[in-house]
């Protein structure tokens, strides 16, 4: 039973990392209806941000973090511009393969940069393990910040989205590009500041995982940003409290499946779900079936 | 014309006269390996130690050698290539080739044009299988299993012991299948064996098994990278048992950002440390340092000891500078598996498959650095 709790706990704690990564997906797909698949490769360009500025520049954790939020950004907010605004018009495809373009660009930069040898990441957690049940089952600090930064997050967004003008404007676009234009609101913009969101959430994405499992190199966020997409995808994507839910649960079906059923396929019980969710729900469990007008 | 090609001959008579003299009747050993390039480190190391056991052997005043070093830049082609030109610049014998890519081409040419070949440091089994004429001196990949728990049951070191490997990697489950074979041999009780893939970098469900199964002793065939996850997540779970590593393990205390005091304590099999205080080992790092001025790596010494063992086989079979490297080859083989040669890497034999038989040693990390075990 405690080992059952002890790898509950884990799951949902690795289930918070691909939640806060899909919720930059889902926002993402939500506004400017388009997959950003260069978005786990902005998760490991934070976590590299985050790894200079503590190795060698000697920054605190904290103001590291920050660094990689305001780099991942800036950085995100350059890829929206440069790469997918000239092709708001174009067919999806497009759109798609200019990103999964983008997300290589990004692996291949920091490549040349940081080399191709993994560094090992100096946890920003300095909380220690916390012991329970008499020492039987220990949950590490990593896990419960990233618990709590996941709740966290999940709290600010909803706010934001329900609350300011901009979060409204959100909604809007969302919902009907065109009408939005005509009521004023300045739709580039809103989905700037969508990236602009997202890439500072997987700046703090990336180093919570890299806290948590401390390799890093160029192709770290690759697996972590597939997972999150599923996640996206499982809780309905375009849905903020859908990518919440999707994260935590694919979370916890990799480490039980792991757990109970071979330590080797845990990846391939995330990506069944994947398959299962869509052929029995293919809006994803939050996900609004929407019927297309003719 | 004839004034030009006169300065010519003069210049070439010059710069002959210039060489340094080699006594007529040294035996030459070709050395392949990646001087240039990045594997450098291991090639210059071999070609460095070579030439420290070749001066000593001469000074010996019996059967003189030299070495000729020819760089391969870790490319199979390129070591095809150094190949021919070592053989065309008459060497009898070959101390090579260093990495096991290149050894495994040069090995298969070598077979066929019946050249003896010893490897210092090619693992692979690739590099000796099926061939007759093709030695190694260190351990094989896969023997490094049966190595480590021959080292863990005679230090007792445990008899709890759990392994987590690579199930996608052959190098790893190589050495598992060996482990596990000879850890039954000689008694230990293999509580848990967990794997993973090359995209885990979660290991809490591995980490949680082993420490519920009650192992004292984790046996960690893998590389380091997986390995200082394995630490990392390890360490936050408050589990501290015994790690023990194999040479995938080396490189762990130098991976950047990585906090080696995760790693105090960790043993890895490893056939050369140069801090161990017996005489050789004191002698020939002393040499090296003084030489080349750096620390020699476990490469070093598996060549030390290659051309140490090269020599006694040729002097046992009374290789002359006349002799063909067709004829030496067989003669080498013939010898080889009666030689035991007292190296630095431990007391060795050879089997007639190439395979090199000696004591396992371990080096523990303590403080953020190797210290060697005795």
């Amino acid at each position: 039973m405690t080992q059952f709790l002890s790898y509950l706990c884990n799951g949902i704690s690795l289930g918070s990392v691909y939640a806060i990564i899909a919720l930059g997906y889902t926002m993402v797909y939500g506004i400017a209806k388009m997959l950003n698949f260069a978005h786990g490769d902005v998760i490991m360009i934070g976590a590299y941000i985050a790894f200079c500025a503590m190795q060698y520049w000697g920054f605190p954790p904290v103001i590291s973090v920050l660094a990689a939020m305001v780099v991942c950004t800036v950085l995100g907010m350059v890829i929206e511009r440069t790469a997918y605004k000239p092709l708001r018009q174009a067919s999806s495809l497009a759109v798609l393969i200019t990103a999964i373009g983008m997300s290589y660009l990004l692996q291949n930069v920091a490549l040349l940069v940081w080399g191709a040898n993994p560094k090992s990441f100096p946890s920003v957690v300095s909380l220690g393990s916390l012991s329970l049940l008499g020492g039987q089952m220990t949950i590490s600090g990593e896990a419960i910040v990233t618990i709590a930064a996941c709740v966290v997050i999940m709290i600010a967004l909803t706010l934001f989205t329900g609350k300011t003008k901009m979060g409204k404007a959100m909604r809007v676009v969302s919902e009907d590009k065109g009408a939005a234009e005509l009521m004023g609101i300045n739709v580039n913009l809103t989905i700037t500041v969508t990236f602009a969101i997202g890439s500072a959430l997987a700046a703090i994405a990336g180093v919570l995982l890299c806290s948590a499992y401390p390799t890093l190199q160029p192709t770290t966020g690759s697996m972590p940003g597939i997972k999150a997409f599923t996640a996206a995808v499982f809780g309905g994507i375009g849905s903020i409290p859908g990518a919440m839910l999707g994260g935590i649960l694919l979370g916890v079906i990799e480490i039980l499946g792991k757990a109970y059923v071979s330590t080797e396929l845990g990846d391939a019980f995330v990506f069944a779900v994947l398959i299962v969710v869509l052929l029995v729900k293919p809006a994803g469990l939050l996900g609004k079936t929407v019927h297309e007008k003719v | 014309m004839k004034k030009v090609l006169s300065v010519i001959l003069t210049l070439a008579l010059a710069l002959g006269l210039a060489l340094p003299a080699v006594a007529e009747d040294a035996i030459k050993i070709g050395v392949i390996g990646p001087l240039t390039g990045p594997a450098a480190i291991y090639g210059t190391a071999v070609a460095n130690a070579a030439k420290i056991a070749a001066d000593e052997l001469n000074a010996l005043g019996g059967l003189q050698i030299e070495i000729d070093a020819q760089d391969d830049e870790h490319d199979p082609e390129k070591a095809i290539n150094a190949y021919n030109t070592v053989l065309d610049n008459g060497a009898k014998v070959i101390v090579g080739t260093v990495t096991s890519g290149p050894c495994a081409a040069v090995a298969a040419k070598a077979y066929e044009e019946r050249i003896f070949m010893l490897t210092p440091s090619a693992s692979s089994t690739d590099v000796i299988a099926d061939k007759d004429n093709v030695y190694q001196v260190c351990f094989t990949d896969p023997a490094q299993g049966a190595a480590s728990a021959q080292y863990i049951a005679e230090h007792g070191l445990a008899t709890k012991v759990a392994v987590i490997y690579n199930n996608g990697d052959v190098y790893s489950t190589g050495i598992y299948q060996t482990f596990e074979q000879k850890a039954a041999e000689l008694g230990l009780e293999i509580v848990k064996v967990t794997t993973f893939t090359d995209e885990t970098t979660d290991f809490s469900v591995q980490v949680t098994e082993t420490k519920n199964a009650g192992a004292e002793l984790v046996f960690l065939p893998i590389y380091y990278t997986p390995a200082s996850m394995i630490l990392t997540q390890a360490a936050s779970m408050n589990y501290a048992p015994i790690f023990f590593g194999v040479d995938g393990m080396d490189g762990i205390l130098t991976m950047e950002g990585f906090d080696t005091s995760l790693a105090e304590g960790v043993l890895l099999l490893t056939p050369f440390s140069a801090d161990a205080q017996d005489e050789k080992t004191v002698n020939f790092v002393t040499k090296y340092v003084e030489l080349y001025g750096d620390t020699p790596n476990q490469f070093a010494a598996d060549a030390y000891d290659a051309v140490y063992a090269v020599y006694e086989a040729m002097v046992a079979g009374g290789i002359t500078a006349d002799t063909t490297p067709e004829e030496a080859c067989e003669i080498m083989i013939a010898e080889m598996q009666k030689l035991t040669i007292e190296g630095l890497t431990g007391t060795m034999t050879w089997s007639a498959t190439g395979e090199v038989s000696k004591t396992p040693t371990a080096v523990k990390i303590e403080n953020g650095v190797y210290v060697g075990m005795k």
